[in-house]
């Protein structure tokens, strides 16, 4: 049966599209056919993310508006086979996405996917209630941060009202992933503390990524962060997360200050 | 983490560098009149169907912006028995 997630924030720039590529390519390194759309019509940025940018032909408004077949549109990954982009159009604007198109796309990538995961735009506009519409999962991104946090809460409630889960009387699972977490400055009392987050949006945690350097090189090289360095931290926290996502269960843990070359030989310290 | 991970830390940026400045050559160009390579894309499709009953889910477009030129591959496969349409 195909999983629906939703990645989604409210806030902009917290790391959804990060963190979509990143999840999207270590369930398909788990061998689980795996799809990411990206729903930021007008302004996509999820096939530079994935390093297909120069392979787009179609996207998701022309197989909307049936100029193009979904099997057209979508790219394979150069990397996985497993995994497939269907980028958002970059030219055309908001109003072409229409929910009956949506749920047209969605009920075909259903019959041919394990994991359809879905990149929504900032805001709680068009773009953002279709990405969450068809959700049988949510990946709520956050920083630890007020307004972050806050437009979680805003996003959280949406997922309980404006989904199809929601007006059926069910519920859309929702996870908490804590991203761009800087160790050193919870450690100063300079930034809410994970419990903190987790206590005032009281939905389970999926993972906690730390801010690293090595997410903006993956960004830079085009590669999911899982696989431009699956030894990094932030690969280990997205392929824990994604780990997760399919339902196992492991202990999270939270990124440690930062360690020099020394601490990165000998290990963690014991905690 | 692995030693080999410390020792090679080459630069990625230049990386980033190239790859935007193929990309937004494109999108520049692109923007106002439509994008050629799209042009192009259509008119061939409507070019063949016009000839033989083409099915869209046999035909593959795959394209390639490279720095200097761009490909643009189109596949279409043709049954046998297609008929020719009458001209
Ligand atoms: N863990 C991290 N460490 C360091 N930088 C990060 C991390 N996660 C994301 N970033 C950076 O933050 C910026 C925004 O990330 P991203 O584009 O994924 O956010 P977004 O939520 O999709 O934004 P938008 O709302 O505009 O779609 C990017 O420059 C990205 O490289
Ligand atoms: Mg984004």
């Amino acid at each position: 049966m195909a999983k629906v997630v939703v990645v989604t924030s409210g806030k902009g720039g917290v790391g959804k599209t990060t963190s979509t590529a990143a999840l999207g390519a270590a369930l398909a390194q788990r061998n689980e056919k795996t799809v990411v759309v990206d729903f930021d019509v007008g302004l996509r940025n999820l096939d530079l993310v994935m390093g297909a940018e120069r392979r787009v032909v179609y996207d998701l408004v022309n197989v909307i508006q049936g100029d193009a077949k979904l099997t057209q549109a979508m790219i394979r990954d150069k990397r996985l086979e497993t995994l497939f982009l269907l980028p958002a159009s970059q030219t055309r604007d908001k109003d072409a996405l229409t929910p009956e198109g949506v749920e047209r796309v969605m009920d075909e990538l259903k019959k041919h996917f394990d994991w359809i995961i879905c990149d929504s735009p900032a805001g709680i506009e068009r773009g953002a209630t279709l990405a969450m519409r068809h959700a049988d999962v949510a990946v709520v991104v956050t920083n630890p941060e007020v307004s972050s946090v806050r437009d979680s809460d805003r996003i959280i409630g949406l997922l309980d009202a404006k989904t199809e889960r929601a007006e059926r009387g069910e519920r859309v699972e929702k996870h908490l992933l804590l991203t761009r977490y800087d160790a050193v400055r919870a450690e100063r009392g300079d930034m809410l503390k994970v419990d903190d987050v987790l206590e005032i949006l009281s939905i389970p945690l999926i993972g906690i990524v730390p801010e690293s350097a090595d997410v903006l090189k993956a960004s830079n090289l085009g590669a999911p962060v899982t696989l431009a360095d699956s030894r990094s931290a932030p690969a280990i926290a997205y392929l824990d997360a994604a780990r997760r996502l399919a339902g196992e269960t492991l202990p999270i843990t939270i990124p440690g200050e930062k360690r020099g070359f020394l601490g990165k030989i000998f290990g963690r310290r014991a905690a | 983490m692995s030693i080999f991970r410390f020792f090679s830390k080459q630069s990625s940026a230049p990386t980033a560098r190239e790859r935007l400045q193929v990309l937004l050559a494109h999108e520049r160009a692109s923007v106002g009149q439509s994008d050629l390579v799209a042009v192009l894309r259509e008119e061939i499709l409507a070019v063949i169907a016009k000839h033989v009953q083409v099915d869209r889910d046999r035909v593959s477009v795959k394209m390639d912006r490279g720095e200097h030129v761009t490909t643009l591959e189109v596949d279409i496969e043709i049954p046998i028995t297609a008929g020719v349409r009458a001209a």
